[in-house]
């Protein structure tokens, strides 16, 4: 059914292969091995993560085209391209964070689904059809209920494992009867193919607001916006704490791709519906988040509150449905990756020496180890959007583009609730830099947190500063879906 | 190419502020010695900025322009014009003599100058920023630092609480003008943030009258406007000495400055149609400002009231939209940041030593430190608005640009010179003349020679100006006569 295979296809799906092929090696390794020496698994897993970065960086750029490949179920454009190599990132840093975390690090399998995951997210990116879409969707989910639940020793984690499933499960089923019934109305599963029907009126528009609320309701879940948001903060407690960065940046990301293509590509008719219905969910998402976030007393649970007002934010971009827009949705997420990668970086290092994720056990953190207190100054910055932080920049792209589009009274909203961001973000700060620690001992960074925070809080700064070139790819991204 | 002098300025605090991270945390004196010589070159290099200045020139100087971020015509470009040359001096002075008087920092100096540096930048920034991005991403940096400063080195009392007011009020206050400036991006048609290009947008006048106060609140707040101004008084008494120094010394000034670059310069018809209620507004700063800080018995906070009263002025002159009054709050800017600086100077070398600012626990400093008290009368002087010091020659004006509109207003805005002599006569001859009170026997003695230095440079500008006002006011003219150009009064 694929015609002939050209290389242009096998370019296409380059990540994924690279994955796969890391993917084999860890498995095998991982039965060879004795269970003593299984540390070099995180080697090989980061090492073959590194290799898909350059591999994709370097030959799967699709440049200007956009094309639909294997018969219709990929589409390899700009933004499958970006998408993947963030996730490809996220992933490689949460390798980075996991080294050392006791019941995880030398388990074979904790490798094996984060790789699983990570190549439904790079699936998710590039799903040009509603089967594929699902595949992959289920594909980087499974894993990560899994992953979520990884501590089995711990109740918090397994309840949270569980929860994710349960909370995932239900809201999966409803979007797939929302596809089902896109399918049925339109005649095509593939996303292109069921604009046009759409487009040409073959879904009444009652239903189509109808299924456009299922589809919502499923994807609204992968991004945690509110009203789909309860999961969320019980799950990034619970979860080990690498895979709450991973849950919360690149599953995030994933989501936020699929929304932004389905949303264009299959909903121009009824564009003023769910730009409406999404300004709100944005609206409540920024407040409810920021909002709740203030009263938090543990870290993991406080970036989760800060994720679900992120999301808003980002949202604002997806609102806009304008080029802008779009970009302002990529970079805000290329910025949040990273920023939010090198706060949890902090947070799994501060965890392993106190044993506690609470905002009180970063007392005097500055005092402990000034350069940990910095990442997190700036990557807590940057969640507030203060320059020269990518948070700034980010922040500035989705207002703009909500005021571009003639939603100023979003991005006035948003301001407002940036600034409540702001005000529980300097009570961390205050916290790490104020308080009297409980000990003055150091804080030991293992070599390879080092790195991962080092290199996430690089690229906060750079993305701050030079923007150009990051924004050229937001804007390439944006402009193969228009 | 020529030296790119502005570039030069803004960005050396800031990488000096990421050198002094890697300095060894221990060795105060290393520390001290870096910040100070970083601070000197600023210094320096604001003052050939200043010399250089060719008031026959173009209306903006020094320029140079990179892309930033082309795609959405964006730009590093930056200039200056007659205004903020001298703020550019203005803020190298500060700087230079804060860090001299901060020689006492021994709670990790390290990052208090990392972040002090990180404060100069932006305020450069923010002055020289010929593009309303590039303006808005200086500002931010420099409100920032504010409240690591206020809240790790501040006075334990309440810094905590002055740091979150104070960097609330002012994001609120600098996100709403962004807001502003978001949708002058995309009304002028021109998708563009340069300063320049804007000029000649001709927004509608609906449009301005609209996004007016918003982009002028927006920033004002920051320059002290009433009814915003509450975070001041209380941000400035929370701070170390040095970042109070700069704080009112020039922080503040950036509000008002960018009030009259975006506001003012880009919505001059904006500007019109909303200013005869917003001179109530500074006429309420001005004579309240005035009269509160009679009442207070805190050193500090008398002269943190005072900050209102006198940036009141400022704000007020900005009003007139007229040639005096604009000229006159260029200047006050400029003479207002050195008499504050210097008054929190001489505040903060009092309470070091002895641990109070209650002005009725204090007495006889004369004898113990009399060079510090003669710069503080010089200072109150100037505060006064005496003839022969720079005070005269920035309100003089003000108040006959506001005569000319509205002599109401001048006559009432003028209680506050009386009430203004009041509270300084009372401070100076309670805390530096009569007795010294028997707790503080044997605990106070003079300040040191580096410290004296400080003082006398302040001193010194307050002076130049006050007899030579040719040194700054054909500059200020300069700048002052595009200003009036856009906005089109007399």
């Amino acid at each position: 059914m694929f015609g002939t295979i050209t290389p242009d296809m096998i370019l296409a799906i380059l990540p994924e292969i690279s994955l796969l092929v890391v993917l084999a090696i860890v498995f095998i390794v991982d039965l060879v091995l004795p269970e003593t020496r299984r540390g070099i698994l995180a080697v090989i897993t980061a090492v073959g993560l590194a290799a898909t970065f350059a591999l994709t960086l370097l030959y799967a750029n699709p440049g200007n085209s956009a094309e639909l490949v294997w018969g219709g179920m990929l589409r390899h454009d700009m933004l499958a391209y970006v998408a993947k190599l963030l996730f490809i990132f996220a992933s490689f840093i949460t390798v980075l964070l996991s080294v050392k975390l006791d019941n995880v690090w030398l388990k074979g399998e904790y490798y094996l689904l984060l790789l699983t995951s990570t190549i439904g997210m790079t699936l998710m990116a590039a799903s040009a059809d509603l089967v594929m879409l699902f595949l992959a969707i289920e594909t980087t989910s499974i894993p990560l209920y899994i992953l979520a639940g990884f501590m089995t020793g711990d109740n918090k984690s397994t309840e949270a494992g569980f929860k994710y499933l349960l909370f995932g499960a239900m809201t999966t089923a409803v979007m797939l009867y929302g596809f089902s019934l896109l399918f049925g109305f339109a005649g095509s599963s593939n996303l292109y193919v069921m604009a046009d029907a759409i487009s040409a009126g073959a879904v009444p528009g009652p239903v189509l607001v109808g299924t456009l609320v299922l589809v919502l309701l499923g994807l609204g879940f992968k991004v945690a916006i509110v009203p789909m948001h309860f999961w969320a903060p019980d799950v990034y407690e619970g979860a080990p704490t690498p895979v709450t960065a991973f849950l919360s940046t690149a599953s995030k990301a994933a989501g936020f791709m699929v929304l932004v293509r389905v949303m264009l590509a299959s909903f121009p008719n009824i564009l003023a519906d769910w730009q409406l219905m999404l300004g709100i969910l944005a609206a409540a998402s920024m407040f409810i988040g920021n909002v709740v976030a203030l009263t938090q007393k543990n870290i993991k649970r406080l970036l989760a509150y800060s994720g679900i007002a992120h999301a808003g934010y980002a949202l604002l971009g997806v609102v806009a449905a304008s080029e802008l827009g779009v970009a302002s949705v990529m970079y805000y997420l290329l910025v949040y990756v990273v920023t939010n990668m090198a706060a949890f970086g902090v947070v799994v290092i501060v965890a392993r020496v106190t044993g506690s994720d609470e905002v009180e056990d970063f007392a005097g953190l500055q005092r402990r180890s000034p350069m940990l207190a910095l990442v997190l100054l700036l990557a807590f910055l940057s969640l507030a959007g203060i320059p020269p932080l990518g948070g700034f920049i980010a922040k500035v792209l989705v207002f703009a583009a909500a005021v571009e589009a003639g939603f100023v009274w979003l991005a006035v909203l948003g301001v407002l609730a940036s600034i409540i961001g702001l005000y529980y973000y300097l009570i961390v700060l205050k916290v790490v830099y104020l308080d009297q620690p409980k000990s003055e001992e150091p804080v030991p960074v293992e070599r390879a947190h080092g790195v991962a925070i080092l290199a996430s809080v690089l690229l906060v700064l750079i993305l701050g500063v030079i923007i150009a070139p990051a924004y050229e790819w937001a804007i390439a991204a944006a402009g193969s879906l228009f | 190419m020529a030296f790119p002098f502005l570039s030069a300025i803004v960005l050396l605090p800031i990488l000096a502020g990421v050198v002094l991270l890697f300095l060894p945390p221990k060795n105060h004196k290393l520390i001290y010695s870096f910040a100070l010589a970083v601070a000197l070159v600023t210094f320096l290099l604001s003052i050939v900025v200043y010399v250089g200045f060719d008031t026959n020139g173009p209306p903006f100087q020094f320029i140079e322009k990179y892309d930033w971020l082309p795609q959405l015509r964006i730009s590093y470009h930056v200039g200056v014009d007659g205004i903020a040359a001298p703020l550019v001096l203005l803020t190298g002075v500060v700087i230079f003599t804060g860090v001299i008087i901060s020689q006492r920092i021994d709670d990790r100096p390290r990052e208090f100058f990392a972040f002090l540096f990180l404060l100069a930048s932006g305020v450069f920034g923010v002055f020289v920023a010929l593009d309303l991005f590039a303006l808005f991403f200086f500002y931010e940096i420099a409100v920032f630092p504010m409240y690591l400063l206020i809240a790790i080195w501040g006075w334990k009392q309440s810094r905590e609480y002055a740091a979150m007011k104070l960097t609330l009020y002012l994001f609120i206050g600098s996100v709403i003008a962004l807001v502003g400036v978001l949708a002058m991006y995309f009304n002028s048609g021109l998708y563009t943030f340069d300063f320049l290009a804007l000029q000649n947008a001709n927004f509608s006048p609906e449009f301005q009258k609209l996004w007016f106060p918003f982009v002028f609140f927006g920033f004002a707040v920051l320059g002290g406007i009433f009814p915003f101004h509450n975070w001041s008084p209380v941000g400035h008494v929370a701070a170390p000495t040095a970042v109070s120094m700069f704080h009112a010394g020039v922080l503040m000034k950036l509000g008002a400055f960018a009030a009259l670059r975006v506001g003012i310069m880009l919505m001059p018809e904006g500007a019109q149609f909303h200013m005869w209620w917003i001179l109530l507004l500074t006429l309420v700063n001005v004579v309240y400002g005035a009269f509160i800080a009679m009442t207070q018995t805190d050193f500090k906070y008398m002269i943190g009231y005072s900050s209102v009263s006198h940036m009141g002025l400022v704000a007020m002159g900005l009003a007139t939209l007229n040639h005096d009054g604009l000229v006159g709050a260029s200047v006050q800017m400029v003479s207002h940041g050195v008499m504050t600086a210097l008054f929190f100077a001489v505040v903060g070398m009092i309470y070091d030593q002895a641990h109070t600012r209650q002005i009725p626990e204090l007495g006889g400093m004369m004898k113990i430190m009399p060079f510090a008290g003669i710069a503080f009368i010089i200072g109150g002087l100037v505060s006064m608005g005496m003839p022969g010091f720079s005070g005269f020659v920035a309100e003089f004006p003000i108040f006959m640009g506001v005569w000319a509109d509205t002599p109401w207003i001048a006559i009432v805005a003028a209680i506050s010179i009386a009430v203004t002599a009041a509270y300084i006569l009372r401070a100076v001859g309670k805390v530096f003349f009569g007795e010294l009170p028997a707790a503080l026997e044997g605990h106070m003695h003079d300040i040191k020679i580096s410290e004296k230095l400080a003082l006398g440079i302040l001193c010194v500008i307050m002076i130049v100006i006050g007899i030579f006002p040719s040194v700054v006011v054909p500059m200020v003219e300069h700048g002052v006569e595009a200003v009036l150009a856009l906005v089109g009064g007399a």
